[in-house]
């Protein structure tokens, strides 16, 4: 034993790491519309592993700038650094994970569900009407539906609707955007 | 005034202060060729190899701090240019890449010497661009300028299709202003948040045991004078990474070299067992950490870097601040010093230095000397005493580069030019060739291994045609000498595909090119030809130095493992309990 140990009991040595948790994050990204802005971010987001679940990409009210929204299952600590890699890219303006600021989402979806009997029909449109959806398609033996909404109202009807048979669907992904609200803290990022 | 394409790429070029660009022509390119030749204005290095091309850009880039250019073909001639701006990408250099394109009616066709190197490089630049419209090119040129050089430096790709090189245009260059405004979504940070500094001053001050971990980051801020004087003011002892070399003189008393993997055994002990860790432009790669879990254990970490996606990437940090490294310790020195640059427990402080000379006396940097056979070490200390510690030294990949590292003694930021992050042979000779281009009153020394200088040593001939003189030492061991290394020590002695005892005779190859060569065999030949390489300069100089062949790089921290089993100069496993400090 050296003299020197006396100086100060050690703390613990070993180093806290970093794990979070892994779930689905919502991540809105504003971009300049330039190309090759998707493939920049669909890269980085594949490069750390993970599958984008859902992509919706649409021009703002400013021309040249579209939002991104974007849905990824990872770990909190890897989506904090893709969100700070999604921030050095050049062609984005803004970029925000919404997972836990509180935000409006929203999806579409189109289903095309067979309804070959009267009784199909009358149950498929009364469900629609529950959900607000809107019948945007008709054939002897199809409905096509729109409805909008949470992704959970989407799941919701989709098991209502599967027993009768579900031929088609496509559902746009989200589109979210952070909720305003009286006293939110201030935002020092600059992007 | 209506000029072609190709004009307005080299008028940028002057305008951006070009000096040299480094290439090799082919179809898609020829126009710029052209106006190349027709202006007469910018020096053009004729590389035999278009990797050649791109490190030497990339050693330009890292001697001078200025933007480094390269220029190739598209296809073939941008596809060799790749491993370079993975290179350059991995350890911030900045380099602008310009690669002829197809046409734009032929783009996506599958044409002749058509690859979409816009989509391969993107995960490997900073930023590139493909131009489609004439009145676009002078803006993205400026902007790829513009990106590569500011905030974390780095490689940006711009492709230029044929018939954009072959179109006229009158449109104007655009002003910096104009580059910036055109560039919402980039703002490279550079003030350092006051409240972050704030407190990383009180630290400092408060700190019984603190290191400085000085990365690359320092030396393309330029920040040596400040780390200097922080580091002398709060008598805080100073370890560089690979990368970081140089931004501390390494003969200061404070200068603990470097750490991680090869690190000295002072600097791995005092990083081990510090309170406080300030890490300055470095970004905790595993070389340095070893197993993450054992990286300075007890300490608080101020982290201070440019890149925001840097900080607490891969260890938690207590005091970030995002900031131009120069900018971010001018200001902490000066609230340092508002604070009245106190240190609280300096008896404490005064231990500490003391237990880090005893570690330094204890376990030195030092190797087995001999009078038989040389030293791979022996002939890296014998340049260094030869050139008086000024000269720079660019580096291949392997046990040399490790050697190179460790036993010259680095004084100035940019004198160690090397492949840090990608770890790339082939790097030091064309790094060494654009390294003197660019520094020509400096002396510049190339420490390559045999393997290494075989991976582009087609660029021998390049130094020969242009009359660089750079000094070329092969440490010459007959082997892949780092992966043997691997095999000795974690794979019984394996030896699976290291040998290159099959090899040409480097000293008729360097005559056959018209360059100089001389060869030592035995340990007192070293000193006398490296004073005759000293004496040539007009034309690159080989030393072929035959080393001791099975020669280990130690001490070393096995990948993955911690400090604490760190493998000893002499070959002795594990750090002895009672040399360890705090630790039981
Ligand atoms: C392009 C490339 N291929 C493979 C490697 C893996 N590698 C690292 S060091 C090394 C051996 C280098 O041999 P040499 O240049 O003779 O240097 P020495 O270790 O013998 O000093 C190899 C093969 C690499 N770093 N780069
Ligand atoms: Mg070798």
């Amino acid at each position: 034993m050296s003299e020197l140990n006396s100086i100060e009991a050690p703390t613990p040595m070993i180093r806290e790491t970093k794990k979070g948790s892994v779930r689905k994050h919502i991540i809105t990204v504003l971009v300049r519309n330039e190309l090759g802005v998707l493939a920049r971010i669909a890269t980085l987001i594949a490069g750390k592993g993970y599958n984008i679940e859902g992509l919706s990409v649409g021009e703002t009210h400013e021309k040249g700038i579209s939002r991104m929204t974007i849905e990824v299952i990872g770990d909190d600590v890897v989506i904090d650094q893709v969100v700070k890699q999604l921030r050095k890219l050049i062609d984005t303006l803004k970029v925000r994970d919404l997972t836990d600021t509180p935000h409006v989402e929203r999806e579409l979806a189109l289903i095309k569900i067979h309804t070959s009997t009267p009784r199909a029909r009358d149950e498929v449109l009364r469900i629609t009407e529950i959900f607000r959806g809107r019948i945007v398609d008709v054939s002897q033996s199809t409905y096509t539906v729109e409805i909008t909404g949470t992704e959970d109202k989407i799941n919701a009807f989709v098991e209502l609707v599967k027993p009768f048979g579900i031929m088609e669907m496509a559902r746009t992904g989200k589109v979210a955007l952070k909720r305003e609200m009286a006293n939110t803290e201030e935002d020092t990022s600059w992007k | 005034m209506t000029r072609k394409g190709a004009d307005i790429v080299i008028e940028v070029l002057k305008e951006e202060g070009v000096e040299y660009i480094f290439g090799h022509p082919g179809g898609a390119i020829m126009e710029v060729y052209d106006a190349l030749y027709r202006d007469g204005g910018i020096k053009h290095i004729l590389t035999r190899h278009e990797q050649g091309a791109g490190h030497m850009a990339e050693g330009y880039a890292k001697a001078t701090g200025k933007v480094g250019v390269a220029m190739s073909t598209s296809g073939p001639g941008a596809t060799n240019l790749v491993t370079a701006i993975a290179d350059a990408y991995m350890d911030s250099v900045p380099v602008v890449f310009i690669t002829g394109q197809v046409p734009t009616h032929l783009i996506g066709n599958d044409a002749f010497q058509e690859v979409d190197i816009v989509g391969i490089t993107r995960p490997i630049t900073k930023h590139n661009f493909l131009v489609k419209r004439i009145e676009d090119l002078p803006l993205i040129l400026r902007q790829a300028f513009y990106i590569a050089r500011t905030g974390r430096p780095g490689p940006v790709l711009v492709d230029i299709p044929k018939d954009i090189t072959q179109k006229l245009s009158d449109v104007k260059i655009p002003s910096l202003d104009e580059v910036k405004n055109s560039l919402p979504g980039y703002k490279p940070h550079t003030e350092g948040n006051p409240q972050q500094i704030k407190k990383a001053a009180k630290l400092i001050m408060s700190a019984k045991r603190p290191v400085l971990y000085v990365g690359g980051g320092a030396v393309h801020s330029e920040a040596q004078k400040e780390l200097v004087e922080l580091a002398e003011l709060m008598k805080i002892p100073v370890t560089t990474t690979n990368m970081g070399k140089g931004a501390f003189p390494e003969l200061h008393p404070l200068a603990l070299h470097m750490l991680g993997m090869h690190g000295t055994y002072y600097a791995n002990m005092a990083v081990y067992n510090c309170d406080l860790l300030i890490a300055v432009g470095a970004r905790f790669d595993d070389r340095v950490t070893g197993k993450i879990e054992e990286f300075a254990p007890q300490a608080s970490i101020i982290h201070i870097d440019i890149d925001p996606a840097s900080i607490s990437k891969n260890i938690v940090v207590d005091v970030p601040i995002v900031g131009d490294v120069k900018v971010v310790l001018r200001k902490l020195i000066e609230e340092i010093k508002k604070e009245g640059a106190k240190i609280l427990f300096p008896e404490e402080r005064q231990k500490w230095i003391e237990q880090i000379e005893k570690w330094k006396k204890l376990h030195p940097l030092t190797y087995r000397k001999s009078d038989k056979v040389i030293k791979p070490q022996y002939v890296i200390e014998e340049i260094w005493k030869a050139t008086k510690g000024d000269a720079i030294i660019a580096t291949g990949v392997g046990q040399h580069q490790m050697w190179a590292a460790m036993f010259y003694k680095y004084s100035f930021p940019r004198q160690f030019i090397n492949s840090g992050g990608l770890g790339t042979m082939g790097f030091g000779l064309p790094a060494g060739i654009g390294a003197k281009l660019g520094r020509p009153e400096k002396e510049v020394f190339v420490i390559d291994g045999d393997g290494s200088f075989m991976m582009t040593m087609q660029e021998l001939i390049t130094a020969v045609q242009y009359k660089v003189p750079v000094k070329i030492a092969i440490i010459n061991n007959g082997y892949l000498g780092m992966v043997r290394q691997w095999q000795e020590l974690f794979y019984e002695k394996r030896y699976s595909e290291v040998d290159l005892s099959v090899q040409p005779d480097f000293v008729k190859l360097a005559e056959a090119c018209g360059a100089v060569g001389f060869r030592a065999e035995k340990p007192k030949e070293v000193r006398e030809i490296i004073e005759e390489a000293l004496k040539i300069q007009d034309k690159p100089v080989l030393l072929d130095f035959h080393v001791d062949r099975e020669e280990n790089v130690l001490p070393m921290v096995p990948a993955g493992k911690s400090y604490r089993d760190m493998i000893l100069e002499d070959g002795k496993k594990g750090v002895d309990a009672d040399t360890m400090y705090l630790v039981g």
